[in-house]
């Protein structure tokens, strides 16, 4: 009997479906507190990222490195040792390069305290040798360090990690501050769709006393509301998404005009817009599971 | 008791209470039998929309035992409790409309809730407009339908899904004669297919009019009498 047909189908997801809640789309100001939070999220993730990325480059480009420094006034001398420790230290495991500083190069270093007469002037400058270290072998130091100091007793080595300790350290803060703000703002995202959902289910009283009446299961139930909350939560996403872009791009584009290395090295690779543009998705997954979480737990207080 | 095949509902030694006041229902104890027709009946108070709110699994008891469908509901698990109520059709004294669903929407909700196909839905909803005299007013929102219509789609919503027992508060309230008339004749129709059909009323010249249908009279929360024949 047609009347009394039954059969199967999801209706839920249907026109039919989205018209059992009454609100049209984007109603309340949910999505816009979605947009500003993402907004925040978007912005704090990416001076995590950048951040990262500038440690990443201490770590590889500068950690690696050592100074050392002969002080002789004997200038021949000086020049001798500093010729033995640059073929010795190339030798050494680990060293991806020794190089002499050209006096020329320090001359050229000095000139903005000493001025440009150095190089006819009696005052001694010491030799100075860079070493490179080859990645993942900053542990070589120690040895090569020894034997500089067999040879030259007096030799001066400045582990470029020691000065840059601080700063290392600085940028391993913010990126933790960084990450914490990006955890904050998703919590604080998920309890506005808590909130969201809450006076979603105060409004939406009566219809649910008559879905549960007619056998609606409590999933049936907050897949209404999660739908809707998650519609809201992905378009508040996608435009705080976009206008952080903007502010992303601006502000890489001062950073570019400092022309500071060191600066400019607080720059977003390649894959952390892939990682940004994720965000808005895992909001709207988060949102799903608040809506879908608060929904349910609320039901079951009722029979 | 035993749990009788022929019982679709069993209330033995059922108490309500609200809060802390008094009892509302007191020592229920009757059965109802599958494909029977009961009037309920009682003067206001008596607990008949309470004793409804019990069968159509709106409320737990305070005490007793009830069984449906050979099943005890009081110790139903919360997540059963929907496959349940998708077999008791219900007609609420004030009807439940959602009002911002057409009579078509309210009363194609039932067969949706219950995962009938899009396709499947149409034909039984248009039947069941035409079955209520309201085919005319298909995509009316409750608030521009009458009394009487609204207690029509509210009826047509109860019935369209089949449901094993009706159970109905006053169905006939907001309606002439001639219609409350036509709403009893679809309800023996569908007590014929073999639905149980429970209607609380206070008009009594209603109950001759139902062939073999039985009487529940209610009286300060307690049966009045036990259950028999109307006539």
């Amino acid at each position: 009997m047609a009347l009394f047909g039954r059969g199967s189908g999801n209706w839920l997801t249907s026109a039919a479906g989205r018209r059992i809640l009454p609100e049209g789309w984007l109603s309340g100001p949910m999505p816009w507190v979605i947009a500003i939070m993402m907004f925040l999220m978007v912005l704090a993730a990416a001076a995590g990222l950048a951040l990262g990325h500038a440690a990443r480059g201490l770590d590889s480009h500068v950690y690696a490195q050592a100074t050392i420094q002969i002080v002789d006034a004997n200038q021949p001398r000086r020049d001798a040792v500093a010729e033995r420790l640059v073929a010795m230290i190339a030798q050494q495991p680990g060293v991806a390069s020794a190089r002499r500083i050209a006096d020329a190069e320090i001359t050229e270093l000095l000139r903005p305290w000493l001025g440009g007469g150095l190089a006819d002037s009696d005052l001694p400058v010491p030799a100075m040798i860079d070493v490179v270290f080859e990645e993942g072998a900053r542990d070589a130091l120690p040895a090569v360090a020894a034997r500089v100091k067999a040879i030259a007793p007096l030799a001066r080595i400045d582990d470029h990690a020691q000065w840059l300790a601080p700063l290392s350290g600085l940028i391993g803060a913010l990126r933790w501050l960084a990450m914490v703000l990006v955890l904050l703002m998703a919590a604080a995202a998920a309890f506005t769709v808590v909130l969201a959902a809450r006076a979603a289910l105060n409004t939406h009283q009566a219809t649910i006393d008559v879905m549960h009446h007619l056998g609606s299961t409590d999933a049936q139930i907050a897949q209404l509301f999660q739908r809707r909350i998650a519609t809201d939560a992905l378009f508040g996403g996608l435009v705080g998404l976009l206008l952080a872009s903007f502010v992303i791009l601006a502000v890489g584009d001062r950073i570019a005009q400092v022309g500071s290395d060191l600066i400019g090295s607080v720059a977003l690779p390649g894959f952390a817009w892939f990682v940004l543009a994720l965000l808005p998705l895992a909001g709207t997954l988060l949102a799903m599971l608040a809506a879908r979480l608060t929904i349910i737990l609320a039901l079951r207080k009722r029979l | 008791m035993r749990p009788g095949a022929s019982n679709i509902v069993q209330f033995e030694n059922v108490g309500l209470r609200y809060g802390s006041a008094i009892e509302t229902l007191s020592d229920l104890s009757f059965d109802l039998a599958a494909g029977a027709f009961y009037f309920l009946t009682g003067p206001s108070g008596a607990g008949k929309s309470s004793l409804l709110r019990l069968i159509y699994l709106a409320q737990r008891p305070s005490r007793g035992l009830i069984r449906m469908f050979g099943e005890d509901v009081v110790t139903l698990p919360r997540a059963r409790i929907p496959g349940f109520r998708r077999r008791i059709g219900t007609v609420f004294q004030d009807f439940r409309l959602i009002d911002h669903l057409s009579a078509y929407e309210n009363i194609a909700l039932p067969l949706r809730v219950n995962g009938v196909a899009e396709a499947d839905i149409d034909t039984p909803v248009r039947e069941m407009l035409e079955w209520v005299g309201l085919s005319g007013r298909a995509h009316a929102k409750p608030a521009t339908l009458s009394g009487g219509e609204q207690q029509r789609v509210a009826i047509a919503r109860a019935v369209i899904g089949r449901p094993e027992i009706l159970v109905a508060d006053e169905p006939t309230g907001n309606v002439d004669p001639d219609m409350a008339g036509r709403l009893l004749y679809l309800f023996e129709a569908l007590n014929k297919l073999g639905t149980t059909i429970v209607v609380a009323t206070h008009d009594l010249h209603l109950i001759p009019r139902v062939r073999n249908a039985q009487l529940i009279r209610l009286d300060k929360g307690r049966l009045a009498q036990p259950i028999g024949a109307a006539a």
